[in-house]
């Protein structure tokens, strides 16, 4: 096996010890999601407006779901559907449910009518769409988990449904094991896989604009002839 | 284990319904809508605490 190292002809990995898949990624991650994008201190004008505030309320819905999704999961069922604090933790699930997906429709109205997919925020529009996509089935599966005559109503519609399109055998929602299986580990990875991927897209692009924005803004500023911000605090 | 069943919840009730014509919906699904619709319309108009000081 080989150690020798071997020259880029690249000029801008001369130096940057980038000649391993390593280097190569941490050149890449740099380049792409610089820390100063990923963690900014200052938000253009514009963001100051409840239109900016919905979609870090779904977020924080989303923290308040896996919080108490966790401390149910630790528990059992045993525990949240005989005793007080059992019922208390399984209603707040279910509310902050219920607010991720009201912050969520809300933050999706307000991006459409500013069609939040300008300045190649395709991509970031596009993973919202999947999030919104994957989070209706992941609450679809927790109501199949409630265990009562309404989750067995549920199963048995959609069983009908999941069957006609061919998947019933393969997402078999009268199989309360798999279900259960599907919400606790399966869905919350690929719930929390896209938000995370949206909210470091928005981060990489920046907020979208109000269409009506003034050219002047910072960010547009930096964006568009990626010239120095002359408002930028001295650090 | 009667114990542990009468403890718990009690079985789902149907709720209320409202419906116009061919229209039919849940009062529980017709609160969240209408409060989404109020969370919009709000967010457009009501200006934003301590906008005007910022950058």
């Amino acid at each position: 096996m080989s150690t020798v190292k071997e020259s880029s002809p690249d000029p801008e990995l001369a130096g940057t010890g980038a000649y391993t898949w390593t280097g190569k990624s941490r050149q890449w991650f740099l380049r792409h999601l610089p820390p100063e994008k990923l963690l900014p201190e200052d938000q253009p004008s514009y963001v100051a407006s409840w239109a900016y505030v919905f979609g870090m309320g779904a977020v924080a819905g989303l923290i308040f779901i896996i919080g108490s999704g966790v401390v149910l999961s630790l528990n059992g069922p045993q525990w949240y559907h005989v005793s007080s604090l059992g019922h208390f933790t399984n209603s707040v699930h279910l509310w902050s449910v219920e607010l991720f997906f009201m912050f969520m429709v809300v933050h999706l109205w307000i991006k459409f009518w500013m069609a939040a997919w300008r300045g190649g925020r395709l991509l970031t529009w596009i993973t919202g769409m999947l999030a919104f996509l994957v989070s209706i089935v992941t609450a679809f599966t927790g109501y199949l988990l409630q265990t009562n005559f309404d989750s067995q109503w549920i199963a048995f519609e959609a069983k009908d449904a999941l069957n006609a399109v061919g998947i019933g055998a393969w997402f078999n929602v009268a199989n309360l094991g798999q279900i259960f299986m599907w919400h606790i580990m399966l869905l919350p990875l690929a719930v929390g896989a896209v938000v995370a991927l949206h909210v470091v897209l928005v981060r990489a692009h920046g907020v979208v604009p109000p269409l009506d924005a003034a050219a002047t803004d910072a960010q547009l500023r930096d964006s568009t002839a990626g010239a120095q911000d002359p408002e930028a605090k001295p650090s | 284990m009667h114990e542990l069943l009468a403890q718990a919840p009690l079985p789902v009730t149907p709720g209320t319904y409202f419906g116009w014509g061919p229209v039919m919906i849940q009062s529980g699904n017709l609160v969240v809508i209408l409060t989404m619709l109020a969370l919009f319309i709000l967010a457009l108009i009501l200006p934003f605490p301590g906008g005007r000081s910022r950058k």
